[in-house]
């Protein structure tokens, strides 16, 4: 009998509870369905439309993922794109590494070097892209006359197509702040113990960090080129603001190229294409990397 | 090194200060101190420049305290780019604190909800839904740029704040909903079973006792999400429209358009822009650091 009311009880409470979780989750379920769900389906039927806003959509099937074939722009978005990728964020997490293993060490003052590397991260990036274009000034900026001093001719950073994306690039490195922090966090996590037994068996400071720091960071590293590279590959505002794309649709990045076709030129189909080709790119690097992540990542025993 | 060490003949005093310079940590204090320096150039800069007359920016070397000082920047932000008699530097500010506040307002409070269902609640279909609200981190908004302008056209809400704030009141983020349910899980389960067992129910419990406890996740919820809107650029660009609903962010570009010589001028807004961000990064500094390792080692 007692048991019986027992589970009588607890099944109420049960069910109780489990219209208190659907309830507590509604704005999640409501808004995956309004703001997630539709959009990405809206999306694919998109793909498959010719639409100017103005005239109702037309069905074309798949010519607009044939245009992105044809079209000689999405090639140049594309290259720019991957070597402001490729190149930008493993210098990125270099710096952000080096910047980390010196704040690891405990000198005085440690507090307000984290704070002076951290703070350009904080700028907005309007801000920071706004700067920037005078510090890379070729005439009057910053950084042209600093390189004066070692001899250094003036460049026409964002004027000559061949140096814009690496004044790009230069830009990133400026706001590693929290590549660095989350690096930190993982260089503070090695146990001392592992050094300290390494350094009686004679191994040199160079071996140590080859031996220990590397590897028992490894999945911190795995996940600053994850979370990089899908942010790298999705700039816009800093090109946007910058270049408008040029010099010499140096600086085309994709999604500008999509801005372009969706908001410029009004065509939501072929816009929405762009946005699954580069989807579609992000998320194959993505599973490329986790694939290879076994080779290189040490995991100790606990799951990602 | 390590035989280095272990045959130490008597340090005369140079010797002794040569190897600390070289093996200790002066080096790396040094070296900290450059790269220190380098970083805050810009920013230095920024607000050099802010103080500077027009002339004063083309000079070579740079100025670094600006002779005369000209504080006439600042105040000529309220002059330009007026509208119907106010400074559109006061709209841009309105704006986005505006936005930026009820987007995190909507934010903090739909992400708790969703996050203690998901942490603590026993429902069927609980799992299933917080991996798909986990599978939404992986997708890049780009791809469903088009679409969700498409649904705010068709909403009628191009020109109005909306786009910029009621999705967020729906816990699109999964990012935050999982920071939360992590930090959730983290806390003792008694005092909510206590707390049931004498008949609270679900939201009683979840505003007196999860809600106190989880100050420091909550914080940290609140400024990632305050920065995110306050940054925020693409949104604005494509929903807005009319100038005086502009945020500071699309301000700023209007100031660039139209002030593009003025480099004093743009960089006094540049300033203002940014101080913001900066007092907010000095007042919570422990629990950006703390957010980013929490989040960083949770795997956004």
């Amino acid at each position: 009998m007692h048991v019986r009311h027992l589970m009588k009880v607890r099944s109420a409470v049960y069910r109780r509870q489990a219209w208190e979780g659907r309830l507590f989750a509604l704005p999640f379920i409501l808004g995956f369905l309004v703001f997630w769900l539709y959009p990405l389906a809206y999306s694919v039927y998109l793909v498959f439309q010719d639409w100017d806003l103005l005239s109702p959509p037309q069905f074309v099937g798949i010519e607009n993922i044939v245009s992105l074939f044809d079209d000689e722009s999405i090639g140049i978005s594309l290259f720019n794109t991957s070597y402001y990728t490729f190149i930008g964020v493993p210098l990125q997490l270099l710096l952000a590494l080096a910047l980390a293993l010196l704040l690891n060490v405990n000198v005085k003052g440690q507090a307000i070097y984290r704070t002076l590397l951290y703070l350009p991260a904080m700028t907005p990036i309007v801000a920071s892209a706004i700067v920037w274009l005078q510090i890379l000034h070729p005439e009057f900026g910053i950084l042209n006359s600093f390189l004066k001093n070692f001899g250094i001719e003036p460049i026409n950073w964002l004027y000559d197509p061949r140096a814009a994306k690496p004044a790009f690039i230069l830009m990133t490195l400026w706001s590693v702040g929290p590549q660095m922090v989350i690096f930190l966090a993982g260089l503070q996590g090695v146990p001392q113990s592992l050094y300290e037994a390494a350094e009686i068996d004679g191994a040199s400071r160079i071996q140590r960090f080859l031996a220990i720091t590397i590897p028992m960071i490894s999945s911190i590293t795995f996940f600053n080129l994850v979370v990089g590279i899908i942010a790298s590959f999705q700039v816009f505002t800093t090109a946007f603001i910058m270049t408008q794309g040029g010099p010499q649709n140096a600086t085309l990045f994709l999604v500008l190229y999509l801005y372009r076709n969706g908001f410029q030129y009004f065509k939501m189909g072929y816009a929405s294409a762009i946005a699954w080709m580069l989807f579609l790119f992000i998320l194959l690097f993505t599973v490329l990397q986790f694939k290879l992540a076994s080779r290189w990542v040490y995991e100790e025993g606990a799951p990602a | 090194m390590g035989v280095i060490q272990q045959v130490q003949p008597p340090p005369t005093h140079a010797k002794a200060w040569a190897r600390r310079f070289i093996n200790g940590k002066t080096l790396i204090h040094l070296s900290l101190l450059a790269l220190g320096f380098v970083f805050s150039i810009p920013l230095l800069w920024v607000v050099t420049t802010s103080f500077k007359g027009q002339g004063g920016v083309f000079t070579y070397p740079v100025e670094w305290i600006p002779t005369p000082i000209v504080w006439s920047n600042y105040p000529r932000l309220f002059e330009v780019l007026t509208f119907s008699g106010w400074p559109g530097v006061v709209f841009f500010f309105r704006n986005t604190f505006f936005i930026s506040i009820l987007a995190t307002l909507g934010t903090l409070a739909s992400s708790i909800l969703v996050a203690y269902s998901f942490a603590r609640l026993q429902w069927p279909e609980r799992n299933l839904l917080f991996s798909l609200s986990l599978a939404t981190m992986m997708l890049p908004t780009v791809v469903i740029l088009i679409p969700t302008f498409l649904l705010f056209r068709d909403l009628k809400w191009l020109n109005t704040f909306m786009p910029m704030i009621v999705p967020f009141w729906f816990a699109v983020q999964g990012f935050y909903i999982f920071l939360l349910r992590q930090f959730f899980l983290g806390l003792p389960v008694e005092l909510e079973e206590a707390a049931r067992i004498d008949g609270a129910d679900a939201l009683r419990i979840l505003w007196q006792i999860v809600v106190p406890l989880s100050q420091p996740a909550i914080i940290t919820v609140s400024i990632f999400s305050f920065l995110q809107h306050y940054n925020e650029f693409l949104s604005p660009l494509l929903y807005l429209n009319a100038v005086e609903k502009f945020p500071m962010a699309l301000g700023m570009r209007m100031f660039q358009g139209t002030y593009t010589n003025d480099w004093p001028l743009m960089m006094a807004a540049s300033a203002a822009f940014i101080l913001p961000t900066v007092i907010l990064f000095m007042i919570a500094q422990r629990h950006f650091i703390q957010g980013i390792q929490l989040t960083g080692l949770a795997g956004r």
